[in-house]
């Protein structure tokens, strides 16, 4: 296996605001494969949506500034390059989708122009010719009657078209990575697996990687082969689709899965939803130890977990986590356990 | 489009009548009368005769329809207290250089104002943006009438050998510099503030993020993403400012003894010169209504969903 396209390591993006220093993203290390999806997943705020702008350079600086790691990127450190350099990385090497179609299109301009500006800006072509192409992305990625939407402004549209076209707008320079930061949750349901086939499809016959974003642990289980659960600001779990579905290590991966609603039977759709006691710690002022302590039914053991951070460590050849007991170990100590 | 500007040329006939009617009122409402001077005695007889003459003597609806009249057929009457001077004529001599006054005034806040304030806003909270905001500060909170005391003082005394620009009259160019930068300087900083507060905030919207995110040049993003988008304030901002401009620099025209028509509005309405007032004021929301009608059509170029919406 070669290099992975896309290697971040300990990454750290900290928001230098009034209030302190937030560090919204505090050591993340994640991998990403040529043509493949890695599903980047937790809840709001825990810092998927600072790790992605972080690895295009597109934080707000300031307050935000990354203050360590790498990300690697085809052999490149892009935290190296200069602001220049950043800009032909974008949209040609690596694109981005967000996820309110509603306002990531500009409104006053037409979707031909915003198509054209992005195929002219890395392709020296003309301007038929970069139209032409325009068109036929739209083809692509859906959109019927293509010729003649072009010539819309994105109030014509509906918001699962305007996500439509920001797909197109990303694919038109035939990216190698494709970041799509919670790109169904402003969609209706119906339109949301509609989306999700599309960007699935477009990954496979254009042989792209994409990292997708998401809160949504159905979502990953449609579309991504790796899965990282992040947590205030770290990973805490890494694991193939599979095997993170079918094994979750993590007491926090756990009780995610364990707050899904469940369809099976009678007995479970009648019971209630489950919910995750505690709120997520601040990220002004973390705490010591593991960042899941408060919350985690399994903390409190004479191990220390709250007071000394734990290592993202490799459980089984693929499986990473980061915390003092991963369901495997409780089960084994157990049953080792005297009567 | 067309249907727009064809609905809004409509719309200012109501607008007009409704403007002379409440300035006949108002005018009426003011005790005096343009013959009845308490310094000069004048016979009452001559008086009536003059009364009878201008038609003051008829109820004073008669009197309005008869304005209505002089207005459609562009003839605004005779000046009452100027004698053998129509209100035509005042308007036709005076009128221009005030009009150009404000134009000009218009163009330097404009050509200056919005890059000074695009400065700013990319700067934002860094030295430019200081710097720009407190000449900005000062520029809005200086009255023009000092501003143009000061231009007078350091322009044309102080280094008068080097600029040796004039400080009265409206013929060459150079008489034009001073009395343009005193009227245009308030209106400057006020878009310098309100291009930097909007660009600000289009920055922070969701599709520049998209502009930024597919590569494109900064000089772009800047250019044809956000100011573009921000500048709908600031057109909203300048219909009013263009009339107050060009009816308001009666203080410009009198410290730099412009021929303009800002000074004969004045003492017209001191010596209750009813057809003066009425003509210049029918003249006046004639322009305001015209800049913003130019606003509205910068509206529908700027942003595509209002031009919809109408």
């Amino acid at each position: 296996m070669s290099a992975p396209l896309l290697e971040v390591r300990d990454l750290r993006t900290h928001f230098f605001t009034r209030e302190g220093v937030v560090r919204a993203v505090d050591g993340v290390s994640l991998s990403v494969d040529r043509g493949r999806t890695l599903g980047l997943v937790g809840e709001s705020g825990c810092g998927k949506s600072v790790t992605a702008l972080s690895i295009i350079g597109l934080i707000p600086k300031p307050p935000a500034r990354i203050v360590g790691g790498e990300v690697i990127f085809d052999g490149r450190d892009l935290t190296k390059l200069s602001e220049r350099e950043l800009e032909d990385v974008r949209g040609e090497r690596i694109a981005m989708i967000f996820q309110d179609p509603m306002t990531s299109l500009n409104p006053t301009l037409t979707i031909e122009t915003q198509l054209v500006e992005t195929i002219r800006r890395h392709n020296d072509v003309s301007k038929r010719e970069a139209r032409r192409r325009g068109i036929e992305l739209l083809d692509e990625v859906g959109i019927p009657n293509p010729d003649a939407r072009i010539r819309d402004y994105p109030h014509h549209l509906s918001g699962g078209m305007r996500q439509r076209v920001m797909i197109a707008i990303a694919l038109s320079c035939e990216p190698d990575l494709l970041i799509a930061d919670e790109p169904t949750t402003a969609l209706d349901v119906t339109v949301q697996a509609q989306v999700l086939d599309l960007l699935d499809e477009l990954r496979r016959e254009h042989d792209m990687a994409m990292i997708v974003i998401t809160h949504d642990m159905g979502v990953i289980a449609e579309v991504a082969d790796q899965v990282a659960v992040m947590y205030a600001g770290q990973i805490v779990e890494q694991a193939s689709a599979v095997e993170l579905f079918a094994r979750p290590e993590h007491p926090y991966t756990e009780a995610l899965l364990g707050a899904l609603p469940q369809l099976e039977d009678a007995a479970s759709r009648a019971g209630r939803l489950t919910a995750i006691p505690g709120r997520p710690p601040s990220l002004l002022d973390p705490p010591e130890g593991c960042r899941f302590a408060a919350r985690c039914p399994y903390a409190g053991e004479p191990d220390g977990c709250a007071e000394h951070p734990p290592e993202l460590r490799e459980l089984r050849p693929g499986h990473l986590v980061r915390s003092e007991h991963p369901a495997s170990e409780r089960a084994r100590s157990r049953e080792g356990a005297p009567a | 489009m067309t249907r727009l500007i064809v609905r809004r040329v409509l719309w200012t006939v109501p607008v007009i009548l409704l403007v002379i009617l409440m300035t006949f009122v108002l005018m009426r409402q003011i005790e005096g009368n343009p013959f009845r001077h308490s310094e000069r005695a004048i016979p009452e007889s001559i008086q009536q005769n003059l009364e009878e003459k201008y038609g003051l003597d008829d109820p004073w609806y008669v009197q309005y329809l008869r304005y209505v009249k002089g207005v459609v057929t562009l003839d605004l009457g005779p000046s009452l207290v100027l004698r053998n001077r129509d209100v035509n004529d005042i308007v036709r001599e005076h009128f221009p250089p005030s009009l150009e006054l404000g134009a000009l005034a218009m163009a330097f806040a404009l050509v200056f104002g919005i890059p000074l304030g695009l400065l700013a806003a990319l700067r934002a909270n860094k030295w430019p943006d200081y710097t720009a905001m407190v000449v900005a500060n000062v520029g809005f909170a200086v009255p023009s009438f000092l501003v143009a005391t000061l231009l007078i003082y350091f322009f044309a005394v102080r280094w008068g050998d080097v600029f040796d620009v004039p400080t009265s009259g409206w013929e060459s160019w150079q008489s034009k510099v001073l009395p343009t930068i005193a009227l245009g300087l308030g209106p400057m900083a006020y878009f310098a503030r309100l291009t930097r507060g909007s660009v600000l905030e289009t920055l922070q919207q969701d599709y520049i993020r998209t502009a930024r995110a597919k590569g494109l040049r900064r000089r772009r993003v800047v250019v044809v993403h956000t100011l573009r988008n921000s500048l709908i304030p600031v057109v909203t901002a300048a219909g009013p400012i263009l009339g107050f401009l060009i009816t308001g620099s009666f203080v410009i025209e009198q410290i730099f003894a412009i021929p303009g028509i800002g000074r004969y509005y004045v003492t017209a309405v001191t010596a209750r010169d009813y057809s003066v007032v009425m003509g210049l004021t029918v003249l006046l929301a004639l322009i305001v209504i015209v800049a913003n009608m130019v606003v509205d059509i910068l509206y529908g170029i700027l942003d595509p969903r209002t031009r919809e919406a109408r």
